[in-house]
């Protein structure tokens, strides 16, 4: 790999990383004494990534703006590895009305058109159109392909198997993507699947499937860049499942006490990790590490300034958009 | 029968099948905009279980004219998703009450995502689905829903009665920027292996026409009780019109068309003309058309009746098999002749 790319997936690491940290500290600093789940600057369900930006940068690093991706719950982490202009996602989990979706969407209903974008809050419902982009982009021969991203625990469900035939049976230029977090909530993968790699499921729809062990971003980018080749030359649908970790809770507000891999989370943070390893292969110097650091934090700011700068909309407006 | 409130295209004699006038109206609309594409459970050779689509895959062939598999929501979200991307897809769900295995895609995505995203994305796709009842397909196979569809936001709903409107009505849709839902009821669509009433054949215009969404037609003018009602019950209430005008009631019959929008304007001009309402529906009782069309009149001015509003809708139990039983619920001509009487005392 060439150290330029190597440099490229860190950063967008990081960037989401810096990103995730802005949103936590806003998003408790006015939910006490009492904790309120409808209170303060960021209301609502808070799902943040924190651990699995592996996935979002070694699959986006291969994708142009006009390559779609339909994400899920928990999507800042592919959102800003595909190019989603921080201030607009900020404004929209801030709830204004400079904001993606004008404030009506919120932070599991992301829709941005310039990316190609979109993210579903049902579980694994976000397969099914991005089918619909990829039949698209072949109808119209644009050589774009579409990346349909869940969970494990979404592989379970109807839509994810529906959508693998149908992929496959019309040969669409899919990418599947399975973010194996180890927890559906606070199921466990080995309380809710009884195959050991989703993989296999691929595979039984004529699919070639990958699993990528111990979210390493070097192997979602090598993994995702056959599947995007293949998709792009029209040889049809992949999946790749990526061994990632959920450092924080499934929420905010999570106690996570079901949890019993607490203790080995903080040496699993695969950022640090990618640190030393590029340290350790001359590609990046502590130097460059605080001065990547910063830099995210200086675009974060100005996000997020961005956002709570921005005007709240109007009641008497919210129904406006309800029809074109 | 009188389409007054249609757009005049051209007259004509020409007499189309419902069935025939919707697929009229798909392939004209097709040949013009290569962005649309049909898709859905045998749309293709067979041409549709209920002739929604005969002869688009002989004319259009399988890449516009698509069968799927049986995963129905695969292929809804699959047309929401070619939506976004700039097409115009026609997905047909083959029977509405089908729906249960995809309405996450149809209201949590198809309808929702253009509020959801601030009206920065459209998704112009055109839901056809076969509704209603009346020959002994059982509790499964023989619902409206409407009422269902009509309570979630996002969805325009249109209902066409007959084939002139089925095929403007069907190019609106097409041309419609938002999610519309174009439920076509069985017993209106002219097919040769079911009852059918006889304007299930009727004069189409050749030319490519719209029928606006979201405009009530009135079907019969008269002065003393109001029939509010859409589908196949149109044509009995145009029935029971008929017979009790020979003891001197007179009805006026306004077919709604479609549901959402709904043409609020046009019920309540006639109430205030005639003091009485029925409403006829196919649909459940309760939570549903009749009391949204009795609540216009509660919410505007209910002086405006001379007596109670009355509804004759399925009562609230699955639509039963035994035709005895079916045609006990059913909103029938005769069901429809004893509430005008009870509403005029």
């Amino acid at each position: 790999m060439e150290d330029k790319t190597r440099l490229g997936l860190y950063e967008t690491m990081v960037m989401s990383r810096s990103f995730e940290e802005a949103i936590l500290h806003d998003y408790h600093a006015d939910k006490t004494p009492a904790w309120d789940i409808g209170a303060g600057l960021i209301p609502g369900e808070m799902h943040l990534s924190a651990g699995q930006e592996p996935v979002a940068a070694g699959v986006c690093a291969h994708l142009g703006a006009n390559d779609a991706v339909t994400a899920t719950h928990r999507p800042h982490h592919l959102a800003i590895a595909h190019g989603m202009d921080l201030k607009t996602l900020a404004a929209e989990i801030y709830g204004r009305e400079t904001g993606l979706g004008r404030g009506r969407g919120g932070h599991m209903h992301l829709f941005d058109p310039s990316t190609h974008f979109s993210c579903s809050g049902i579980i694994a419902e976000g397969y099914p159109p991005a089918l619909g982009q990829a039949f698209s982009f072949k109808h119209h021969k644009t050589g774009n392909i579409a990346v349909a991203v869940t969970g494990e625990g979404a592989a379970n469900q109807g839509a994810f198997h529906e959508s693998l035939n149908l992929a496959a049976l019309w040969n669409l230029p899919v990418v599947f993507v399975v973010e194996d977090n180890d927890w559906a909530i606070s199921v466990p993968r080995r309380g809710s699947t009884a195959v050991a790699s989703n993989a296999a499921r691929a595979e039984s729809y004529g699919i070639p499937g990958e699993r990528v062990e111990n979210n390493s971003v070097e192997g979602v980018w090598e993994a995702a860049g056959r599947a995007v080749e293949r998709a792009r030359s029209g040889a049809g649908p992949s999946m790749i499942e990526v061994h990632t970790v959920r450092l924080w809770g499934h929420f905010e507000g999570d106690a996570q006490a079901y949890r019993d891999d607490m203790d080995q989370l903080s040496e699993r943070d695969p950022i640090p990790a990618y640190a030393d390893e590029l340290v350790r292969d001359g590609v990046l110097t502590p130097d460059q590490i605080e001065a990547i650091a910063a830099d995210a934090k200086a675009a974060v700011a100005e996000a997020i300034d961005f956002a709570k700068s921005s005007p709240i909309p109007s009641g008497s407006e919210a129904s406006r958009y309800v029809f074109a | 029968m009188v389409i007054a409130d249609s757009p005049a295209p051209q007259v004509t004699t020409r007499k189309l099948t419902t069935a025939k006038a919707m697929v009229e109206g798909i392939s004209q609309e097709m040949e013009r905009d290569s962005s649309i594409f049909v898709m859905g459970e045998d749309v293709g050779a067979y041409g549709g279980i209920f002739s929604s689509t005969t002869g688009l895959f002989e004319k259009f062939g399988p890449s516009r004219i698509l069968d799927t598999p049986i995963s129905e929501t695969a292929f809804m979200g699959l047309a929401t998703g070619a939506a976004v991307e700039g097409m115009r897809p026609i997905v047909e769900l083959m029977f509405v009450d089908f729906f249960g295995v995809c309405m996450d895609q149809i209201y949590n995505h198809m309808a929702k995502i253009h509020y959801e995203s601030g009206g920065n994305v459209k998704v112009p796709v055109v839901l056809m689905t076969a509704v209603g009842g009346g020959y002994s397909d059982g509790a499964q196979h023989s619902q409206c829903l409407w009422g269902t569809f009509a309570h979630l936001p996002g969805m325009k709903v249109v209902i066409p009665s007959n084939p002139a409107d089925a095929k403007g009505l069907m190019v609106s849709a097409i041309r419609d920027d938002n999610p519309v839902l174009y439920m076509f009821h069985k017993g209106v669509m002219g097919l040769p292996w079911m009852a059918k009433n006889p304007r299930s054949l009727g004069p189409v215009p050749e030319e490519v026409y719209e029928v606006p969404i979201g405009k009530a037609s009135i079907v019969r003018h008269g002065s003393d009780v109001t029939i509010v009602t859409v589908s196949l019950s149109v044509h009995h209430a145009l029935d029971a019109a008929e017979e009790i005008a020979e003891s001197g009631i007179d009805c006026e019959v306004i077919d709604l068309r479609s549901l959402v929008p709904l043409d609020r304007a046009a019920i309540l001009e006639s109430v205030a003309k005639t003091g009485r309402l029925l409403i006829v529906d196919e649909d459940y009782l309760s939570f549903g058309m009749s009391g949204e069309v009795a609540a216009i009149i509660a919410e505007t001015d209910p002086r405006m009746l001379h007596a109670p509003v009355v509804r004759v809708a399925v009562p609230d139990v699955p639509i039963p098999y035994a035709r005895t039983l079916e045609y006990a619920v059913l909103p029938t001509k005769e069901r429809i002749v004893s509430a005008i009487k009870e509403i005029m005392g």
